[in-house]
């Protein structure tokens, strides 16, 4: 099967609705197909990879951990919106330290996510073969 | 009158909507996504005003979920679910601002 580039653009915070945990689910569909993925957060998107999550008080899962699996199934570009995390207050310190380990250099860990401008993401986006918004 | 928003005001004008219309008592409480308007770059001048009269709440349960306690502005309070029952019994009509 030919390998396509697939975008999974992420702009909805979890919990309050159901894009974030179902784009979740189909990121991990696409990685069992061994397609090149990367996904990007946008707008409250940001928040879904915001370090701290707790959710005992709203009886809903939390599914943040989820994210650290990412690594694993050689999903290893997460791209963040600078401009999103700055209007929010938030900074890259405040995200989960999201890493995988690199098969090409002795598998080492290395940092998954890369906050990058806007003007950045336009450019990766259009070089994607198919982009899913959620 | 207690008034509940459950969108970020990033994503949606409920907030907004909602601070033009209420009156001098009513009170607002933030949840759901709503919460996301309770932290401190996040606030819009109108909302953090009423939070300085002490008339702003945020759904302490959301807000941890979402990971963003450390954000949230200090004259905001965070209530419980039995602090949101609380808020309904105190304030009589709510208005929900989905």
């Amino acid at each position: 099967m030919a390998i396509k580039k697939f975008m999974y653009l992420n702009r909805k915070a979890s919990y309050g609705t159901v894009y974030a945990i179902e784009s979740l689910e189909v990121v991990l569909i696409a990685a069992a197909f061994e397609q090149d993925v990367s996904l990007a957060f946008v707008d409250d998107g940001v928040y879904q990879i915001v370090e701290g999550q707790n959710t005992d008080g709203i009886g809903m899962k939390n599914f943040s951990k989820t994210y650290h699996a990412l690594g694993d199934y050689d999903i290893n570009k997460l791209y963040v919106s600078a401009e999103s995390l700055e209007e929010r207050g938030l900074t890259e310190a405040d995200l989960m330290p999201l890493v995988y380990e690199d098969e090409d250099d002795d598998w080492a860990e290395k940092p998954s996510i890369k906050v990058v401008s806007n003007a950045d993401l336009t450019k990766i986006m259009s070089e994607q073969d198919v982009c899913l918004s959620f | 009158m207690l008034h509940t928003v459950n969108k970020s005001s990033f994503e949606r004008n409920s907030l907004q909507s909602c601070l033009n219309i209420i009156d001098d008592t009513s009170v607002i409480l933030l949840i759901e996504d709503g919460v996301i308007s309770a932290a401190n770059n996040a606030n819009s001048s109108m909302l953090a005003e009423l939070a300085t009269q002490g008339r702003v709440y945020a759904l302490q349960g959301d807000v941890e979920a979402r990971g963003i306690s450390s954000k949230v502005a200090d004259n905001i309070k965070l209530v419980d679910y039995a602090g949101f029952v609380d808020l309904v019994v105190e304030h009589g009509t709510a208005v929900s601002w989905v």
